[in-house]
């Protein structure tokens, strides 16, 4: 598990330390995970989602969002009516 | 040596459907910035997306337009990454389960029908807008409006079936065309609602495996479309002509100075650990929906312009041209079911109509000449009322004002002169004044009378009928 690749995926900063640490962890899940791979899973459906329910949808009808809240105005910066963000170009 | 292009295109369009992908939000264009957001769509803890039905019929039904095979099981995918335009920090996507597949175009070029392959068809939500600039605040930030984030699309995949720039763009206005005759996307290239990015790698002639690919990002209109691949296809020549390689990228198209330059600040390489949506459950198709769905789809572009071919007896080109949107072929049609000469329709369709819409910027549905007064000038050309040259002049007139054709002929006295009388007299003033030429005719050079034609033409002020003029122009010579 090459965690300095997942950590900069999650944008985190790792000390070296947290490296060893959660590298060891995340070692110990995927080993967990990978009992799967001992079973003969070749006769079984994939699952598609565990509620096992299909076709949920909603029609095509406007509404007004149910809040009283301006999202606008509780972001940390915004200007005219845009959320403002680190320049990215 | 000589390469062969490889070209495929990746398309984004915008489904038309009132709300969002997920949410009840308006898709409104042209809105205050984030004022179609809600909790959902802007990605707030919590909150739980469920899938516009009005979307996945009208994906459907494009996919089934294009040939593509259902998949009777979907699901939606996360693909994660982060972007300031993407405020849940992954996509709703489609990956390993789209929509459709297997679909194909088939495209005109140079007279020759070939078939573009489609990999495939998925859904899946669009993104916010970023604006970068100091008008709304702070030069050294960037600004955004999550309008668009959620609003439903379909990326259309083409398979590395095309060879050049030309192709691209066919398959391009093909792809359009269908997608606009099905009705399930306005496809309109500057409000955003077809996007489109384009692969392209060369190889040498012969050769089986593909060569080393550019991603050309983000081109925003047909010519640009084009214009980029071309300057692309010319880039990776020259690099490949020098022996050097050509560097896998993404690159950008300017359109100021007509360049692709390489979009560097995204090369890390991408990981974007798809995995199911648990917020989604699957949508199971059953063949009996496929099939209503598949009842809802009119004649489409090719199928129109191959009637049109054989029904009306027309060239492959007017049938292309009329039928390169559906308001027009039904304007065509219209105009066919009032006066059954099709070809005289579609000369003054291809020429004089289209021109003047052109002139003034507006489609056929903003024409403001109905197909009745279009026909009603024809038939007074067809009866021998008014020349075709004079019913150049009143169709403009009647495109300005709206006026019936037979309206402005009466008013002006645009009628051609049928009395007999009078256009002999215009001849034989036409004779006498232009002797010289006369003789130059009997001495054998034919042109002149086309001269002569003229004078007579210019005399009646266009009303006098061309043929009848002539027929009497060398009667009267060779009696002299």
């Amino acid at each position: 598990m090459d965690i300095e690749h997942v950590a900069k995926l999650a944008r985190l900063k790792l000390t070296d330390a947290e490296k060893e640490k959660f590298s060891k962890q995340m070692g110990t899940i995927i080993e967990y995970i990978e009992k799967l791979n001992e079973l003969d899973t070749k006769n079984v459906e994939p699952t598609a989602h565990v509620l096992g329910l299909n076709n949920v949808f909603r029609e095509d009808a406007a509404t007004q969002p149910l809040t009283d809240q301006d999202p606008i105005k509780d972001s940390p910066a915004h200007s005219k009516g845009h959320y403002e963000v680190p320049k990215i170009i | 040596m000589k390469y062969e292009t490889v070209i495929g295109l990746e398309v984004h369009v915008q489904i038309n459907t009132k709300t969002k992908i997920f949410c009840s939000c308006s898709t409104e264009f042209g809105m205050p910035p984030n004022a179609n957001t809600c909790p959902i769509c802007l990605g707030m803890p919590g909150v739980l997306p469920v899938l516009n039905k009005q979307f996945l019929e009208s994906a459907m039904k494009a996919c089934l337009a294009t040939h593509c095979t259902i998949a009777p099981m979907n699901r939606f995918a996360r693909k994660n990454y982060f972007y300031p335009d993407l405020p849940k920090g992954y996509q709703i996507s489609q990956f390993e389960e789209p929509l459709g597949i297997n679909g194909y175009i088939n495209i005109n070029i140079d007279g020759t029908k070939k078939r573009i392959g489609l990999t495939r068809i998925h859904m899946e939500e669009d993104a916010g807008k970023l604006i970068h600039g100091e008008n709304l605040g702070s030069p050294g930030k960037s600004y955004v409006d999550f309008n668009r984030t959620g609003v439903p699309l379909c990326e259309v995949v083409s398979e590395p079936d095309l060879r050049s720039a030309q192709e691209a763009r066919a398959y391009l206005g093909e792809l359009k065309s269908i997608l606009q005759y099905a009705e399930v996307s306005d496809c309109n290239m500057e409000e955003g609602s077809l996007r489109c990015d384009a692969n392209i790698s060369l190889r040498p002639e012969g050769q089986k495996e593909f060569g080393t690919r550019t991603e050309l990002k983000n081109l925003n209109s047909f010519k640009f479309v084009q214009k980029a691949i071309e300057y692309e296809v010319d880039r990776q020549t020259r690099i490949l002509e020098q022996g050097d390689k050509v560097i896998q990228e993404t690159r950008l198209y300017d359109s100021d100075k007509g360049e692709t330059f390489s979009m560097r600040s995204k090369e890390e390489a991408h990981d974007y650990r798809y995995f199911p949506d648990p917020d989604l459950v699957p949508v199971v198709l059953e063949e009996a929906w496929v099939e209503e769905i598949k009842k809802t789809i009119p004649e489409l572009p090719e199928q129109k312009r191959e009637r049109f071919a054989k029904e009306y007896g027309l060239p492959e080109y007017d049938a292309g041209v009329l039928t390169s949107s559906r308001e027009l072929a039904d304007y065509f049609e219209k105009c066919t079911s009032l006066f059954a000469k099709p070809k005289i329709i579609s000369n003054w369709i291809m020429g004089d109509l289209l021109r003047e819409l052109n002139k003034s910027n507006q489609e056929i549905g903003e024409c403001p000449l109905s197909p009745e007064a279009l026909v009603n000038l024809l038939k007074l050309i067809d009866e021998g009322v008014i020349s075709g040259n004079i019913a150049k002049s009143v169709f403009e007139e009647m495109y300005q004002t709206g006026k019936e054709a037979s309206v402005i002929v009466e008013e002006k006295g645009l009628k051609q002169i049928t009395d007999d009388k009078a256009i002999d007299e215009m001849v034989e003033g036409v004779l006498q004044a232009n002797p010289s030429q006369v003789e130059e005719y009997k001495g054998g050079k034919e042109k002149v009378l086309g001269f002569l034609v003229g004078q007579v033409m210019k005399t009646s002020k266009g009303k006098a009928n061309p043929g009848a003029v002539n027929k009497l122009l060398k009667e009267k010579i060779s009696k002299m």
